[in-house]
C-alpha cells in the first residue's frame, strides 16, 4: 500500500518537473495554425522545424550566441588564471588574510546585485566600457570569482599535502612540484570551475541587460528576450525553438558534472 | 595543526616554509585580491555610501551627500513597501515550498523506487536551464490562447495578467527552478545519516513516521538550516524570472524588491534612491536570517 503511494508521489514530482520541458518541445515542434487551434495538442500534429529556420530569420542568433561565447570563455579564463593562485594560498597557508578572505567570498553572497550593478555602471561608464563586450566580461569576472574561488579551494585541499612534500624531498623545488606533482592532479577541479565560470556567464541576464544597449553587442539572454515583442506579443514557435537552442551548453556541462555534482562537491559543500 | 606536526618526511630547512600565510602566500594572493578588492569590495562599498547620496544618472550632474534623506523618502514612499511586502511574500512563500517539496522528493530518492533514475536526471534540469529560458518557457504554459493550462482546464485566464493570480503563478514557477540545488543537498544528507541510527531506533519498534519525526530530521538540521537560508537569500534577490515572466505587472502585483531598484537606477536614473533601497533589503535579509539562525542555535542545543 505504502509502496504504491511513493510511485504515485513519484510521478506526480515527475510529471511537475518534466511537463514544462515537454510543452517547450512541443511548442517548438508546433505550425502556426496548430498553436491557434483551441484545444492544444502535446505531440504536434505536423512536427515542423520551420520554427528554427524563423529563430535564425528573425534574429540575429548566430552573433549573439557568437557574442555570448567569447565573453562567457573569457569570463572563464581569466576567472580561473586569476583565481587558481590564490585558491592555491588559501588552501595551503593558513593566516589572518586568508580567513578574511574566505569569510568574504562567503558574506559576498548576502548582498543584492543591484548594490554592485550601480557602482559597477559608474565606474565602467567612466572607463567607455559600458555597451562593449569587455565591460560585460570584467564584470562577469567579478561576478563568478567568489564561487571560483570556493570551488578551486576545495580541490586543491583534496590533493594530499605529503605529495608535495615528497616532490620537494625529492630535490624538486616548489614549483616544479607543483607542476609535476599538484597540477595533474588538480586539472579535474580545474575544468569543473572553468566550465561552472563558462556557464555562470553564458545564463547571466541581468548584468547584460544593464551593460549591453544596442542590438549589435547584444548576448543571447537579451536577444531571447526579443521574441518576447514589446507589447508582450511572442512569437510563440520561434521562441521555444531559440529557448531549446540556447540551454543546449548548459545542458551538455550539466551531463558533464552530474556525477561530480552529486558526490564530491555537495558531500564538501554540506560538510564544509 | 601546526605544520611542523604532519611533516614525517621533513628535512631541517629543505622543505618549503610554511604556516602563517608567507611572502609568497601573500603573492599567490593578490592576483585575486586585486580583482576582489577592486571589482567586488569596492563596488559594493561604493555603492552603500551611494545610498547616502543624490546621486543621478546623468554624466555631469553634481552629486552631494544627503545623509539619511534617502532613508526618509525610502520609508514613506508606499510603492516601496509594496514592493517590499511583495518581495516578503515571495521569499518566503517560495523557499517554504521549495523546501517541503524538495525535501519530499529527496526522501523519495533516496529509497530503491524504479523511477528514480528518471527523477534524478528531472530534478536536475532546471538547474541547468537559463534563467531566461525558464521564465518564457513557463510564459508558453501560462500562455493564454496557447498555452498548456488554459487548454487543460478549459479556462480562459490570462494567468500572468491577473491581478490575482500573477503572484501565485511566479510562486510556482520559483519553485520549479529552485529545487533541484535545494534537493540535491538534502539527499547528500539524508545519504549522510548512519544507518546505525535507523537500526536502533528500529529495534524499539518506531513506525516509518517515528523514525522521520526522531532520526531523520534532527541528523538533517543543520544541511537544512544552512539550504533554506541560502534559498531565503537567492530567492529575495532574484531579478531575472521575475523579469522575464512579468516585468513585474501586473500594476505591481509581481514587482520585486530587485525589479523596483531596477527601475529605480536604470529606468528612472535615481542611482543613490536605488542604492538606498538595496542597502535596506540587504539589512532585512540579515535580521531574517539573523533571527532564523539564532533561533535554531537555541533549538539546537
Amino acid at each position: 500500500m505504502t509502496r504504491a503511494l511513493k510511485y504515485l508521489a513519484l510521478l506526480g514530482y515527475v510529471v511537475f518537473l518534466a511537463f514544462p520541458l515537454l510543452w517547450l518541445l512541443s511548442t517548438a515542434l508546433k505550425t502556426p495554425q496548430e498553436m491557434a487551434a483551441l484545444d492544444p495538442t502535446w505531440i504536434p500534429r505536423r512536427p515542423t522545424l520551420a520554427n528554427f529556420a524563423d529563430a535564425f530569420a528573425e534574429q540575429d542568433l548566430v552573433g549573439a550566441g557568437l557574442r555570448s561565447l567569447v565573453v562567457a570563455v573569457a569570463t572563464a579564463l581569466i576567472t580561473v588564471a586569476l583565481a587558481l593562485p590564490a585558491a592555491y594560498a588559501l588552501a595551503r597557508f593558513r593566516g589572518v588574510a586568508g580567513k578574511i578572505a574566505i569569510g568574504w567570498v562567503l558574506v559576498s553572497q548576502v548582498f543584492p546585485v543591484v548594490l554592485i550593478i550601480i557602482p559597477l555602471f559608474m565606474v565602467l561608464r567612466r572607463l567607455e566600457l559600458v555597451n562593449t563586450l569587455a565591460g560585460l566580461t570584467v564584470v562577469h569576472v567579478t561576478f563568478v570569482m567568489p564561487f571560483a574561488l570556493w570551488m578551486l579551494r576545495g580541490y586543491v585541499r583534496a590533493v594530499p599535502r605529503e605529495l608535495e612534500e615528497a616532490a620537494s624531498v625529492d630535490g624538486a623545488g616548489r614549483l616544479r612540484a607543483l607542476a609535476a606533482v599538484v597540477a595533474p592532479l588538480l586539472a579535474p577541479g580545474v575544468v569543473a570551475t572553468l566550465l561552472f565560470s563558462f556557464i555562470s556567464s553564458w545564463n547571466e541576464f541581468m548584468f547584460a541587460l544593464v551593460i549591453l544597449k544596442d542590438p549589435e553587442v547584444e548576448t543571447l539572454p537579451l536577444t531571447l528576450v526579443r521574441f518576447v515583442g514589446p507589447e508582450g506579443v511572442a512569437r510563440l514557435g520561434p521562441l521555444a525553438a531559440a529557448s531549446l537552442l540556447a540551454t543546449v551548453p548548459s545542458l551538455v556541462f550539466f551531463a558533464i558534472i552530474q556525477r561530480r555534482l552529486r558526490s564530491g562537491l555537495m558531500a564538501g559543500a554540506v560538510k564544509g | 595543526m601546526t605544520a611542523v606536526a604532519e611533516r614525517p618526511y621533513g628535512r631541517a630547512g629543505g622543505g618549503p616554509r610554511r604556516g602563517p600565510l608567507s611572502g609568497s602566500g601573500l603573492t599567490l594572493l593578490l592576483p585575486a585580491l586585486v580583482p576582489v578588492l577592486l571589482f567586488s569590495v569596492g563596488p559594493l562599498v561604493y555603492g552603500i555610501l551611494l545610498a547616502f547620496t543624490d546621486a543621478r544618472s546623468g554624466r555631469n550632474t553634481e552629486t552631494s551627500f544627503v545623509g539619511l534623506a534617502n532613508f526618509v523618502e525610502l520609508l514613506s514612499d508606499g510603492d516601496f513597501w509594496e514592493s517590499f511586502r511583495i518581495g516578503m511574500v515571495w521569499g518566503l512563500s517560495v523557499t517554504v515550498l521549495q523546501f517541503l517539496a524538495s525535501l519530499g522528493l529527496a526522501l523519495l530518492l533516496n529509497q530503491d523506487l524504479r523511477l528514480r533514475g528518471v527523477a534524478r536526471v528531472l530534478a536536475v534540469v532546471p538547474w541547468a536551464m537559463p534563467p531566461v529560458v525558464v521564465g518564457l518557457m513557463w510564459r508558453l504554459v501560462y500562455h493564454p490562447d496557447a498555452g498548456l493550462l488554459n487548454g487543460l482546464f478549459g479556462s480562459d485566464v490570462d494567468w500572468l495578467h491577473d491581478f490575482s493570480l500573477a503572484l501565485p503563478a511566479v510562486i510556482v514557477v520559483g519553485v520549479w527552478t529552485g529545487m533541484p540545488q535545494t534537493t540535491v543537498v538534502l539527499l547528500a544528507g539524508l545519504q549522510n545519516v548512519p544507518r546505525e541510527l535507523y537500526e536502533a531506533v528500529s529495534v524499539d519498534g518506531a513506525g516509518a513516521w517515528r523514525r522521520f519525526w526522531n532520526v531523520t530530521l534532527p541528523q538533517l538540521r543543520p544541511v537544512i538550516v544552512a539550504i533554506t537560508s541560502l534559498d531565503f537569500v537567492w530567492n529575495i534577490n532574484q531579478f531575472s524570472l521575475v523579469y522575464v515572466l512579468t516585468q513585474g505587472g501586473p500594476g505591481g502585483r509581481t514587482r520585486l524588491p530587485m525589479l523596483f531598484a531596477y527601475e529605480e537606477a536604470f529606468r528612472y536614473g535615481f542611482f543613490g534612491y536605488a542604492a538606498t533601497l538595496g542597502v535596506a533589503i540587504t539589512i532585512v535579509v540579515l535580521a531574517v536570517l539573523g533571527l532564523y539562525l539564532w533561533r535554531q542555535a537555541q533549538e539546537g542545543n
